[in-house]
């Protein structure tokens, strides 16, 4: 504020602000992406995998193999194909699929919904439960409630995912029978509505499909506690030493002087401190789940984006994972961009 | 905070809505049968180009064929399509007469018309399966004048060379011999690309079932064909895309699917004590062996491709590792096939393996490495292989490898010795001959590159021989050609098979009628139902 009084126009300067992001945000994406682009391009070039061999299979005929090969200019000079990818990218055309036939969009289109519908139900979890979790550990440092948050942070760090998955659906699929089994909805249903933002809880909701709706819901709520639990863990853990950090301020001391409720100073004070950079926890930890959790994807059968990259990677369609690349590199950046607002946001020093 | 009820309330409520709408679905439909099965093999639903297992199996049930063989006895070979057919003196020119009244799923009648477009089509597409017609001398330039209408119900089919009638026959039940609904399929041509990008993805087939829907990596949903004659019983099949073994058994066992395709030898001996569950299997037309690259000079010895096998433990990898999954089996030809052979001779023979190295020259052994998929099976056999060839000194080095990764390399005669499957291209004896005990050109630059070729072998008179066989029209005689041709090759081939491959499915109790045969395209649901 002080800032902008100097420079004797508030309007200018904040303008000159956002232009100036802005520029910076797109320079950032279009090195970042150039850059991933680049790296995973060469790096699937020079793999030992026979990208014919995922489309014409093992048994193809000398001669079918040549045909394929020479079709995906693979007999080009590297950077000449490099530089083919990168011109066809810029018009948005990222080729096909060899495993899905698809154009590469498409499938991503239908893939990271079903990622995104996940990890963001996991870190809604992980976020609402971690963070009062974590002050709850801080405030009550050594304390009973303490060490069990230390032991549930310790546990989801430690236990893997799999094996987690894979009892969890003993328990509560096999055993209880509260939760229907893997997959994302029941194939019944599956046709009752029609995929438009490919995030299955949207559509069914927005078609007004409410059976099909409440089957979503039933699949998606274990595999999303299973990957809240995992963020739940990290970012109680981050709440609780951020707390810690900020409860030992003066300005902690100075409120408590002050005569302010003990809830006051722990949720208003404190924790919109602690708050800044738990921001970046937070981002990260989405970002990670955005990533697609393969093996949890494994265990649920969830068609998401970490079992079609890794899948694709297997068996070298190179298109498929630099297109899948590129989204978790725009994904990374604009979580970065969007933590840097709240930081403006929750951070008065910032702006 | 007085908000705070009212939220746990509407918490409380769409737990309870869940999971009490979970519990109505806890079966599938009496008139569904659910598949949990690794699908992510299909890359195309378009006859002329599957290849692939799952991707066989769906064309299987989906399309017809001009030729079928009885799944009981392959020997047996009967019309599907076709109604009968007489083959020319001088053996070079089959006609076929082509069964009247039968339907696509389209309603389109199904004539010659229709058959000479699907063969021609399968050879001017040609794409991966292609060879299979190839072989009979088709190419794109002359396949129009090689395979001709002569009537509405009758067409001729012309080869360049008077081959066994039972190796042209056996072909014609590949899938690529599918029957394709011409007038649909070319309503949908692009380009002159007769179909093709459209029927990647689209069905246009006469079989028991069509094809609704395919998700890659996640679903393919069948339905009734209701112009097929002998009606399916059931109304829809869905092939769901598990991953995941150890969930597939939880869905089998919770019943929400009715039959799991991929389950370990453990999971199958678990759920096989569960009442509500049954255990069925086939043979398969897919043998596993070491491939022994004769550039490496112990293997090139032919005391040591003896030696070597003699130092497998055939029948305790059977037992263990592979139970229910395999069944000792040390001939190219899986049992099955025209001509097959199935006495193993060899076993795990210490002493004599030993005897043989010393005649080598190597009476302490020597070191080599093989080249392995990180598959748990294959993981398995050769950590099996590598404590049976330590018995006598060689000191076996497992390389692992990702499967494309490892498959390179081999392709590249740049291993030692590979541990892999081969499953036979077609039904017919000529299929593994040809990779197994030919090699016509064993430069690095061949033009063809069978198995022999793949481990530099020269397999010198076989080849002749190979392709003498595959002549040979007294249907006995040829039999016998290809025995003698496997007895070769089991005495001196670079090749230790030691496993034949059984498929395994295990199924609900209620389940009846889904028969698996010899080959994937022969795994049938046209008359499963559920009791």
């Amino acid at each position: 504020m002080a800032s902008s009084i100097a420079n004797g126009g508030g309007g200018h300067d904040a303008l000159r602000f956002y232009l100036t992001k802005t520029a910076q945000f797109v320079f950032v994406l279009a090195t970042t992406l150039l850059g991933l682009v680049a790296v995973t391009f060469f790096i699937g070039r020079i793999v030992p995998i026979d990208p014919v061999l995922a489309i014409v299979g093992d048994r193809a005929p000398p001669a079918v193999y040549a045909r394929v090969r020479q079709e995906l200019g693979l007999d080009l000079p590297l950077i000449q194909q490099f530089w083919i990818y990168l011109r066809k990218a810029v018009t948005g055309d990222f080729g096909n699929s060899v495993l899905t036939t698809n154009p590469v969009m498409t499938d991503i289109a239908n893939t990271f919904p079903a990622t995104f519908e996940l990890a963001t139900l996991g870190t809604l979890i992980g976020t609402l439960i971690g963070i009062p979790l974590g002050v709850l550990a801080a405030v009550k440092r050594g304390s009973l409630i303490d060490q069990f948050v230390r032991f549930i942070g310790l546990a989801g760090y430690s236990i893997p995912i799999f094996w987690l998955g894979l009892m969890s659906l003993l328990l509560f699929y096999a055993k209880l029978g509260w939760v229907p089994g893997p997959g994302r909805i029941d194939v019944t249903y599956s046709y009752l509505y029609t995929p438009v933002t490919n995030i299955v809880l949207l559509d069914t909701a927005m078609q007004g499909q409410w059976d099909a709706f409440w089957d979503a819901v039933s699949h998606i709520i274990l595999p999303a506690c299973l990957l809240g639990y995992f963020s739940l863990a990290y970012i109680s853990r981050m709440t609780r030493s951020f707390m810690l950090n900020e409860l030992a301020q003066e300005y902690v001391i100075a409120a408590r002087v002050k005569g302010l409720s003990e809830m006051r100073v722990i949720w208003r004070h404190a924790l919109r401190n602690a708050a800044v950079p738990l921001v970046t926890v937070i981002a990260l930890s989405y970002a990670n789940l955005l990533e697609g959790s393969v093996l949890t994807e494994t265990v649920f059968a969830w068609p998401g984006l970490g079992q079609y990259i890794t899948n694709s990677l297997q068996n070298a369609d190179m298109n498929a994972v630099l297109g899948g690349t590129l989204v978790i590199g725009t994904v990374f950046v604009l979580l970065n961009l969007v933590s840097d607002l709240l930081y403006r946001l929750l951070d008065p020093r910032t702006r | 905070m007085k908000r705070l009820p009212k939220f746990f309330l509407s918490a409380a409520l769409v737990a309870t809505m869940a999971t009490s709408f979970s519990a109505v679905q806890a079966a599938t439909p009496p008139d569904t049968l659910v598949h949990a099965w690794q699908i992510d093999d299909i890359i195309s639903l378009d006859p002329a180009e599957i290849f692939e297992f799952s991707s066989s199996e769906i064309a299987g049930n989906t399309y017809e064929r001009l030729i079928n063989y009885d799944i009981k006895d392959v020997s047996k070979i009967y019309g599907e399509v076709a109604e009968s057919w007489t083959v020319s003196d001088d053996g070079k020119t089959y006609t076929f007469k082509i069964r009247q009244n039968k339907k696509f799923a389209s309603g389109n009648p199904l004539t010659a018309e229709d058959v000479v477009f699907s063969l021609q089509r399968a050879v001017i597409l040609d794409k991966s399966p292609a060879f299979i017609l190839g072989q009979f001398g088709f190419d794109k330039n002359n396949v129009k004048d090689k395979i001709k209408q002569t009537g509405p119900y009758e067409f001729t089919m012309e080869t360049d060379k008077a081959y066994a009638p039972t190796f042209v026959l056996y072909c014609l039940t590949s899938t690529v011999a599918s029957i394709v609904d011409k007038k649909l399929t070319m309503q949908n041509e692009k380009d002159g690309d007769l179909g093709y990008n459209w029927l990647k993805t689209h069905y246009a087939g006469s079989g028991p079932f069509s094809i609704r829907d395919w998700k890659a990596n996640e679903v393919v949903v069948l339905e009734r064909n209701p112009n097929y004659e002998k009606k399916a019983p059931l109304a829809r099949v869905i092939y769901r895309h598990i991953k995941e073994t150890a969930t597939q058994r939880l869905l089998l066992e919770k019943g929400d699917v009715d039959i799991a395709r991929n389950l370990n030898p453990e999971e199958i001996a678990a759920v096989s004590k569960n009442p509500d569950i049954k255990v069925d299997s086939a043979p398969k037309g897919t043998v596993w062996y070491l491939g022994l690259n004769q550039k490496n000079p112990n293997l090139a010895k032919p005391e040591v491709r003896k030696a070597l096998k003699y130092l497998v433990d055939y029948a305790a990898i059977a037992d263990t590792i592979m139970k229910y999954k395999g069944e000792v089996h040390q001939a190219f030809l899986p049992k099955g096939y025209l001509g097959a052979i199935n006495d193993n001779p060899y076993k795990l023979d210490v002493a004599k393996a030993k005897d043989l190295l010393a005649q080598a020259g190597l009476k302490d052994g020597f070191s080599v490495t093989m080249d392995t998929t990180s598959r748990p099976e294959t993981t398995g056999i050769a950590q099996a292989i590598q404590s049976t060839f330590a018995q006598a000194g060689v000191k076996l080095e497992l390389i692992p490898g990702d499967n494309k990764q490892t498959l390179t390399k081999y392709r590249a005669r740049q291993h030692d010795i590979y541990i892999g499957e081969w499953g036979s291209d077609y039904q017919d004896p000529n299929s593994n001959a040809d990779t197994f005990a030919a090699n016509d050109d064993n430069s690095d630059n061949a033009k063809a590159k069978p198995l022999a070729w793949r481990n530099a072998w020269d397999p010198g008179p076989l080849t002749a021989k190979t392709r003498a066989a595959v002549m040979e029209r007294d249907a006995e005689k040829r039999a016998q050609m290809y025995e003698e041709l496997q007895k070769a090759v089991l005495d001196d081939g670079p090749f230790v098979i030691f496993l034949q491959k059984i498929e395994v499915a295990a199924e609900r109790k209620n389940v009846d009628g889904f028969v698996m045969g010899p080959s994937f395209d022969t795994n049938s649901v046209a008359q499963a139902k559920k009791n």
